[in-house]
């Protein structure tokens, strides 16, 4: 559910190009909203992509027992597709749900347009809420101007997650890992040396968290807020560097992230750290590398580096009928502010809650079976009140390929990294005021 | 029983109602998107602020489209595609439906089928299957390439240099066929006695080929030659589902088609998307211009 983000464009590529496409452009496939019977039931309508979908329908039953007049439908589609369909339902106005969940990069992306209700207004009034979500979490919502356009359900802190076996194997230790990326790298080495074992899987996880680190406040990844191009800073040069260091040393193996080489990596223990969201130790146990289990460990990120991997949101879109907003609003609080749903949604789809009284359950201390019985949780919790916003700009889809172009060129041809920002900066401006 | 006069269809309206569907179909489905999409190439939009949103930019659009680097490059890209793709499926449809011509006589319509299938298979099916093919470590490609010449493993769909060929690969396969229908069906056009007499006058077979066979053909080649050339400058289909809709490493197979459906729908860019739009119907209405004087039947020299 918490994902997105580059290490899992591809994925989002691959899901479009062969679901989405042509009939959900034309809206034929958005959300659908007719029929409200003004008079006796109502029907509340809400878009949600998988899991999130799941954590909706479980809170039906409570809601339907206070409005036992209100027909609360729930489309969902997959992830690429969703967003896709509500880009079309904002721009037609057409089948716009009452609720829609949304990815936290869609939610920087959709509250340029102004088709997201602020929810600073009566009767939201969500600033008075603020100070119940992880800052980073609501600030994601906040827009340029001050707007609210969404309210935080789920968060994505970074971790990095290694194998307990295999660096005991390298006779390293924690802090090799996380004290800085110089030693991160050196701790690579190592591991290769002794264990055979990769150190990640690409060179791209690395330079990606490294360019959202260490950000001067108010600045995106890309841009500022001038829209000026920040793609030529030492931010970036750095990112590159490392990249590059860890390519030349041969310590990543090379595969895209969620390809069947990726996850077969792991499988066999030839990957020994992943860089990603807390959420990837249930992708882990699920699916990726089942077997692995209890040999996995999570620490901080190296260099105390704080970043998000995704999130969801909620909002309510201008074209929510006025008498339907009330109802819209209490669904959405009931999802976002409710401690002990937020905890079922943790216990039953590994969303991390936004909501600060459900990270002070009690449930958090307990211990993660696949992570060896580390009460992870509760570093996560730290982490991500560490973790700062990121503006997100209107091209910022593409300079992430922009830039993702750029370091294949750097790792794969060569290419000297000042000439490939130089380049990458040179497209970018020409786009930054489109 | 008769109808009262009144729902009587007279004869003067009959033929407009009657061919209506497709007016209406047309207009909805044809017209109206082609207006939007010219209104549409002089708007800045943000699409999730709703149609409101638009704001008039006069030709900022394609001035933006001109100077964009990406955009020269997807064109470079369908260019190279085109020529790759498109010239081999008549140089080789040409001799090929001539020997079927002559030798098949009662396997030819199989052998035409067989020939014609990709044409109708799904794009789906197909770039699923490629993409196995192509597959670095266990594609077939790779495997025949090292039995027979001892190539090592190409990384097809992953490098930049080898995704535009395995696109060509892809698309000459599948357009072969159309082509070699085509090229059959003018060969039956030709009178035999043209033959005969040539034979008569000694003439041997390259001499019939070159001075009866490709003069007549002349008219079917300008219709194919344009099929194909409007076909491969609109190409969309292969390389968005075998680079995964993105164009691959460094978009190297990111054709100009690719390239507007992702200015529109992942970077948000409607506006210039549509100005893209329009720049590419004009490159298509020149060069189909200059195909058309290439093959046109010269004054005098009407093929038969």
């Amino acid at each position: 559910m918490t994902r997105s983000r580059s290490d899992l464009t591809r994925r989002a590529w691959m899901a479009r190009s062969l679901a989405a496409g042509p009939l959900a452009a034309l809206g034929l496939a958005a959300g659908a909203s007719p029929a409200r019977a003004g008079t006796e039931r109502r029907t509340l309508n809400v878009a949600a992509f998988p899991l999130v979908d799941e954590i909706v329908r479980a809170a039906l039953p409570a809601f339907k027992a206070r409005h036992p007049d209100v027909d609360v439908k729930v489309v969902s589609r997959q992830y690429a597709d969703h967003h896709t369909a509500m880009t079309t339902a904002l721009s037609t106005s057409v089948y716009v749900p009452d609720v829609m969940a949304l990815e936290s990069t869609y939610v920087g992306r959709f509250s340029q347009g102004g088709g997201l209700l602020d929810l600073r207004q009566p009767p939201f009034n969500i600033e008075a809420l603020r100070p119940r979500f992880v800052p980073y979490a609501y600030d994601t919502a906040v827009t340029r101007k001050g707007a609210v356009v969404a309210v935080p359900t789920d968060i994505g802190p970074g971790t990095l997650l290694y194998r307990v076996d295999l660096l005991e194997k390298a006779g390293l230790t924690v802090e090799d890992l996380t004290r800085s990326w110089d030693s991160y790298v050196e701790s690579g080495v190592k591991l290769k040396a002794r264990t055979g074992a990769f150190l990640i899987g690409s060179a791209q996880i690395i330079k990606d968290i490294l360019i959202r680190s260490n950000r001067q406040p108010g600045e995106g990844v890309y841009f500022d807020q001038q829209s000026r191009v920040l793609v030529t800073s030492p931010r970036f040069v750095r990112a590159f560097e490392l990249a590059r260091r860890v390519r030349r040393q041969g310590l990543d193996a090379r595969v895209n992230a969620w390809s069947n080489e990726w996850a077969e990596g792991f499988k066999r223990g030839t990957q020994a750290t992943e860089l990603s969201g807390a959420w990837m130790v249930g992708q882990m146990g699920n699916w990726v590398a089942p077997a692995t289990k209890g040999l996995w460990r999570v620490t901080h990120l190296p260099e105390n580096t704080y970043v998000a991997y995704g999130g969801t949101f909620y909002a309510i879109p201008r074209q929510c009928p006025p008498e339907q907003r009330a109802l819209a609003w209490e669904l959405v609080q009931m999802l976002t502010l409710d401690k002990e749903r937020q905890l079922a949604a943790l216990k039953s789809q590994d969303a991390f809650p936004a909501l600060l009284d459900a990270q002070d359950d009690p449930f958090f201390e307990q211990p993660l079976p696949f992570l060896g019985g580390q009460k992870a949780r509760l570093l996560w919790r730290e982490d991500a009140r560490h973790i700062t916003a990121t503006p997100v700009h209107k091209q910022s889809n593409f300079a992430d390929e922009v830039i993702n172009t750029e370091l294949d060129n750097v790792l794969q041809h060569d290419k000297p990294i000042d000439r490939a920002l130089d380049d990458a900066r040179r497209l970018l401006e020409r786009r930054a005021f489109r | 029983m008769r109808l009262p006069n009144a729902f009587r269809l007279s004869p003067r309206w009959a033929p407009y109602v009657f061919i209506s569907p497709f007016l209406i179909l047309f207009a909805i489905f044809g017209i109206y998107p082609l207006g939007f999409s010219m209104y549409l190439a002089f708007q800045s939009w943000e699409p999730t602020g709703g149609l409101q949103a638009m704001e008039f930019v006069g030709l900022a659009n394609f001035a933006f489209a001109l100077q964009d680097e990406w955009f020269w490059k997807a064109l470079r890209n369908t260019l190279w595609l085109a020529v790759a793709a498109g010239a081999p499926q008549h140089l080789v449809a040409i001799p090929l439906a001539v020997f079927i011509h002559n030798r098949f006589k009662r396997l030819r319509d199989a052998a035409i089928g067989a020939y014609f299938l990709p044409y109708i298979t799904s794009t789906v099916a197909i770039a699923i299957m490629f993409s196995s093919l192509f597959s670095k470590d266990y594609g077939l490609v790779n495997a025949a390439l090292q039995s027979v010449f001892g190539l090592a493993h190409i990384d097809w769909l992953g490098q930049g240099e080898n995704i535009k060929p395995a696109i060509a690969i892809i698309v000459f396969w599948r357009y072969l066929g159309f082509n070699l229908v085509l090229y059959l069906a003018a060969l039956q056009t030709i009178p035999q006695d043209l033959y005969e007499a040539a034979t008569m006058d000694g003439a041997g077979r390259w001499q019939q080929f070159r001075w009866i066979t490709l003069p007549s053909l002349r008219p079917m080649m300008f219709f194919g030659v344009t099929l194909s050339v409007v076909g491969g400058l609109q190409l969309f289909e292969e390389p968005f589902i075998l680079t995964g809709g993105n164009g691959g490493m460094d978009q190297a197979g990111m054709t100009s088609a690719v390239y507007l459906y992702r200015m529109a729908f992942d970077f948000n860019d409607f506006g210039g998307a549509s100005a893209m739009s329009w720049i590419l119907f004009a490159v298509v209405a020149v060069l189909t211009w200059l195909t058309n004087r290439a093959f046109r039947p010269e004054a005098g020299r009407r093929a038969a």
